[in-house]
């Protein structure tokens, strides 16, 4: 665990609302599960994988992919959001994303597979191991931030399914529903939500289904309760509160494509020498930090990644 | 004594008012600023706040005229050489936070940025020729340049208005709201001037033509 010294009362400390109004069906909940599996008092206070946002997740493992980089803190993650279901403004999602209730919440898995399946999101964090990866964000407005998520590897949900030879794409759909989402009514973007990725890229170690940051679940703002992580791609490629995940045999639609083909690729690599036709990508701003530095290729994860695009030419498959 | 002849004292009163007033933007900035209140970018919400009060404060000072006609209170033509230094004011807080704080004088950056940007070329654009304005607002200068070619110069505000508005619109990812609404208020500012002058009858005397401007 990570020692940090966070001023006041964080605000991963206050009980949500929503959690607090719910609280009697939480323990309930948590009561019942520790019953049955026997788990020790302390997990049961901890509620045992019972997350909602800013429930404590249990078991979770270092990853030797982190960076050591310092975390942006999380005030700032929680508070500067791009989610426009909330609102178009930073701050919005934050102010507007306890409307989205995280449960019951399913996924389900379909298309080009053997098995598909609709996973309960409970079912969905105890999958795999949960493991903290400490990632570099890059949104491609030209800011960065540190995140400490929590999720494990997205191949593990995709080996379950067993995807048949056709699946070459994975879409992944994201939740639009007007009831939770006020910016749902504004057709700023075309709902829901879609983003995709190459079957090499939604396998790749790196790629994250994501649930948790800073050791707790995700969240609202965030992309609640579940979504996913692409560290070397701009942050508009991490979709958000994912209801489904499709493996396709054709590349998928993505939304900012659809809003801007000039503008925003299907592959949306973070590259400093691709420039946005609006503004440069060469340098960013680290949330916290004065003075822009240097943007890496690949959002410094080259090492990992680059191989899966050799041969390629990048200025075109932005 | 009365709303529409104030005197020469209540105009001091209502000018010292009016620029109280136009600080208040920049106060509460600041006090963000003191207070931690600028979010998690600060640079960036100081950057679209100065570039925001910018167009606000052009609007508003393009607002003078039409009011001026409809209320027959001629005596608001007397706060717009102030709106409009607010306007300059703003604008050049706006450009040195980008040269300073965004950019942090990277001259080759900045250069490649208003050569290659559009948005930033036309906002760049506006700002330039917003600086002979500042420069000729003062009476001597009306004088020296004489009402004629001093109003044809200034009349480069409707130019720097358009070239803001698209700035704003243009630097949008995509939520295009704002600027529309920027917009829309700069369309009808320019439309009445257009719609007035189309019903003006030609024999109208240069003079009172420049006055009413």
């Amino acid at each position: 665990m990570l020692i940090r010294s966070k001023p006041d009362i964080p605000p991963s400390e206050i009980t949500p609302c929503d959690v607090y109004r719910r609280r009697r069906e939480f323990l309930r909940a948590a009561g019942a599960y520790g019953a049955g599996a026997g788990l020790s008092a302390a997990s049961i206070l901890t509620g045992p994988r019972i997350a909602r946002a800013g429930a404590k997740l249990a078991n979770v493992r270092k990853s030797a992919f982190s960076t050591a980089e310092e975390q942006t803190p999380l005030k700032d993650v929680t508070t500067y959001n791009n989610y426009y279901e909330f609102g178009t403004d930073k701050d919005e999602p934050a102010e507007n994303a306890h409307t989205l209730k995280t449960r019951p919440w399913t996924v389900a898995v379909e298309g080009e597979v053997a098995k598909p399946k609709v996973f309960d999101i409970d079912e969905l964090l105890k999958l795999a191991a949960l493991e903290e990866r400490v990632y570099r964000m890059r949104c491609v407005e030209g800011w960065s931030m540190v995140i400490p998520w929590v999720g494990y590897p997205l191949n593990e949900l995709i080996k379950r399914v067993e995807p048949t030879g056709k699946a070459k794409y994975v879409e992944f759909v994201t939740l639009a529903d007007p009831q939770q989402m006020p910016g749902i009514r504004m057709p700023v973007l075309k709902w829901p939500y879609t983003e995709g990725l190459r079957m090499d890229e939604a396998q790749h170690p790196l790629t994250l289904l994501c649930l948790g940051l800073y050791g707790e679940a995700l969240p609202n703002q965030n992309g609640a309760p579940v979504r996913v992580i692409i560290p070397w791609k701009y942050g508009f490629k991490n979709g958000k509160s994912i209801v489904k995940v499709r493996f396709t045999e054709r590349q998928p639609q993505t939304t900012w494509n659809i809003a801007q083909p000039r503008e925003y690729g299907f592959y949306s690599n973070v590259n400093p020498e691709v420039d946005h036709p609006r503004w440069s990508q060469a340098k960013e701003r680290r949330i916290g930090e004065f003075g822009k530095r240097p943007t890496l290729m690949f959002n410094g994860y080259a090492d990992q990644v680059a191989a899966m695009y050799a041969g390629m030419d990048l200025k075109k498959n932005y | 004594m009365s709303v529409k002849s104030p005197s020469q004292t209540q105009i001091g009163w209502i000018k010292a008012a009016v620029f109280a007033a136009c600080l208040v933007p920049l106060a509460l900035l600041a006090w963000r600023g003191v207070s931690g209140g600028l979010g998690a970018n600060p640079i960036e919400y100081i950057t679209h706040a100065t570039g925001w009060w910018t167009l606000t404060f052009l609007l508003v000072t393009l607002l003078v005229t039409p009011l001026r006609r409809l209320t027959g209170l001629n005596w608001l033509l007397r706060l717009r050489r102030m709106l409009g230094l607010f306007a300059f004011f703003h604008v050049c807080l706006h450009f040195t936070t980008y040269i300073w704080l965004d950019q942090f004088f990277d001259w080759m950056g900045i250069v490649k940025d208003v050569a290659k940007r559009p948005f930033i070329t036309v906002g760049f654009t506006a700002f330039v020729l917003l600086i002979p304005l500042a420069a000729t607002s003062t009476n001597g200068m009306v004088k020296r340049l004489g009402a004629r070619r001093w109003q044809l110069l200034h009349r480069l505000v409707y130019a720097i208005a358009i070239l803001g508005v698209v700035h704003y619109w243009w630097l949008v990812k995509k939520d295009i709201t704002e600027p529309a609404i920027f917009a829309v208020l700069l369309a009808l500012l320019l439309g009445v001037r257009l719609v007035w002058r189309a019903r003006k009858p030609a024999s109208v005397a240069p003079a009172a033509r420049a006055q009413s401007a």
